[in-house]
């Protein structure tokens, strides 16, 4: 079973032109996508309507085969009455963290397992530790997000999104907001979690990463995907004159 | 002229000034985030009134279009502040006080000029309130809501945990702004004859002929303000564990 189906996205925003323009996106478990194309390609869009903070104008959702979304006769999308179990299917970490600002590093990590899933505290605390030591941030626990570099608080990011314990975790541009230094820190986060098998869908500009980590690459440009597949072939050998055109400007 | 006995009553007025002040805090502080919630209020009964596409070129387009939009609570919300802040607030006093008698003939006796105080300020600041919490609530960054909307936060959830919080230690220089004005504006009580520190001081100067006790109210307002401010650095002190 596929852990998410994105079927014929379209997505307009008043009086611009189609951002999305039927766009279609499976992914299996335990797989690593990556998103790549220029700015204003629709691929931001494409995640929040995946997420569900940006409402599609036509198109079916479904997580683990429940349906979030689907078209009426005429072609124009429905949300299911009560989402809430399907945002628990997924996360999402944002290009500017978005952490609660009044709420120490521990308390960003455990409240919504807590408060949402209903989880006891010990237990969402033990889980949230051993996040945070993974994360490398163990002495962090009680530190509020201020007191953190930017790579720091994008791992806590991870690690808030990673403490509901989805199915398929997403990444909006994790690293756009940091400097290449801290760039590394995150995206070797991101590889042991691919190594871990991880379901992944990830909205980067780090070519290279892309290449290196995911299983599958997609090229979107205008609100269609261009062109998709192995990452080898996709970035080394692309096949679209675009997404050619795209990648000169990126080199080994 | 006994400079005690003066400020013996000077000291009735200041306790009768710090009942006002307390009570219209109570009460007006959270008024004021139901006044707020209601000015943001985005309910639109009749946004369902045909989509655009539909009424372009149709005679009646402009005005179903302009019924769509149409948010009854955020409209009568922004009326009742823009009364409020557009009229003095001893004339508010007034109809409060006199208002019940000259609309339904009740008799005022048992009517405590307190408690008209009381309505009338309370209400006047939760009007303003309302606007500094809306200015508070605004600032907060959309990337707050999106992530506990991710998160599962339910509405409520995200208003009392995630904004709220945030909220209130941005709004609190502009909230301890209101709160010492509000102080000096307990003397406006005076229109419905409240005994508190400013009528009393006036009444003693008139009848002893002499400014002294207009001084020491001036005196009293200025300590009881000082505790003021001083309780309100304290208090944003505390909010300060985070940047």
């Amino acid at each position: 079973m596929k852990v998410m189906e994105l079927n014929n996205v379209r997505k307009s925003f008043a009086g611009a032109p189609e951002v999305l323009k039927d766009i279609s996106i499976e992914v299996d478990k335990g797989e690593v996508v990556a998103i790549i194309g220029p700015s204003g390609s629709g691929k931001s869009t494409l995640l929040r309507c995946a997420t569900l903070l940006t409402e599609m104008d036509g198109g079916e959702l479904s997580y683990s085969g429940e349906r979030a979304a689907w078209n009426d006769e005429n072609g124009k999308t429905v949300y299911a009455k009560d989402l809430k179990k399907i945002r628990s299917y997924f996360g999402l970490v944002f290009q500017n963290f978005n952490l609660f600002p009044h709420y120490t590093v521990l308390k960003n990590l455990i409240d919504a397992p807590i408060s949402v899933a209903g989880r006891n505290k010990t237990e969402a605390e033990a889980a949230a530790r051993d996040l945070l030591m993974k994360m490398g941030l163990s002495d962090k626990a009680n530190c509020y997000p201020c007191q953190l570099s930017g790579g720091q608080q994008q791992r806590v990011a991870i690690a808030r999104a990673l403490a509901m314990k989805p199915e398929i975790l997403f990444f909006d541009e994790p690293t756009s907001a940091l400097d290449p230094e801290l760039t590394g820190e995150i995206l070797k986060v991101i590889r042991q979690l691919a190594e871990e098998k991880m379901t992944m869908v990830i909205v980067t500009h780090e070519m290279a990463f892309a290449r290196d980590v995911a299983d599958r690459v997609i090229f979107m440009d205008g609100g269609v995907i261009v062109e998709q597949g192995d990452p080898k072939s996709v970035i080394g050998d692309p096949k679209e004159e675009r997404t050619k055109q795209f990648l000169s400007r990126f080199s080994n | 002229m006994d400079l005690g006995s003066v400020l013996q009553q000077l000291l009735v007025g200041l306790w009768a000034a710090v009942q006002l002040f307390a009570l219209t805090l109570v009460f007006s502080l959270p008024l004021g985030l139901l006044v707020a919630l209601g000015r943001m209020s985005s309910w639109a009964p009749l946004r369902h009134l045909g989509t655009e596409q539909e009424l372009a070129g149709k005679a009646n387009g402009k005005l179903v279009l302009a019924l769509r939009n149409f948010r009854p609570v955020q409209l009568i919300v922004k009326l009742f502040i823009s009364i409020l802040r557009g009229t003095p607030l001893m004339l508010q006093m007034m109809v409060v006080y006199f208002g019940p008698y000259y609309v339904f003939h009740v008799s005022l006796s048992g009517y405590s000029r307190l408690l008209a105080a009381v309505i009338a300020f309370s209400v006047n600041y939760a009007a303003y309130f309302a606007e500094i919490y809306r200015s508070g609530i605004q600032s907060i960054p959309q990337g707050q809501y999106e992530a506990a909307q991710v998160l599962g936060y339910s509405r409520s959830q995200t208003f009392f945990k995630i904004i709220l919080p945030q909220m209130v230690k941005r709004v609190l220089p502009s909230v301890t702004n209101e709160v010492i004005t509000l102080v000096k504006d307990t003397s406006l009580a005076f229109v419905i004859a409240y005994q508190e520190l400013f009528t009393i001081a006036k009444q003693i100067s008139a009848a002893k002929t002499t400014v002294m006790p207009l001084f020491v109210a001036g005196v009293f307002y200025f300590l009881f303000n000082s505790v003021v401010a001083w309780i309100m650095e304290r208090i944003e002190k505390r909010m300060n564990y985070y940047d």
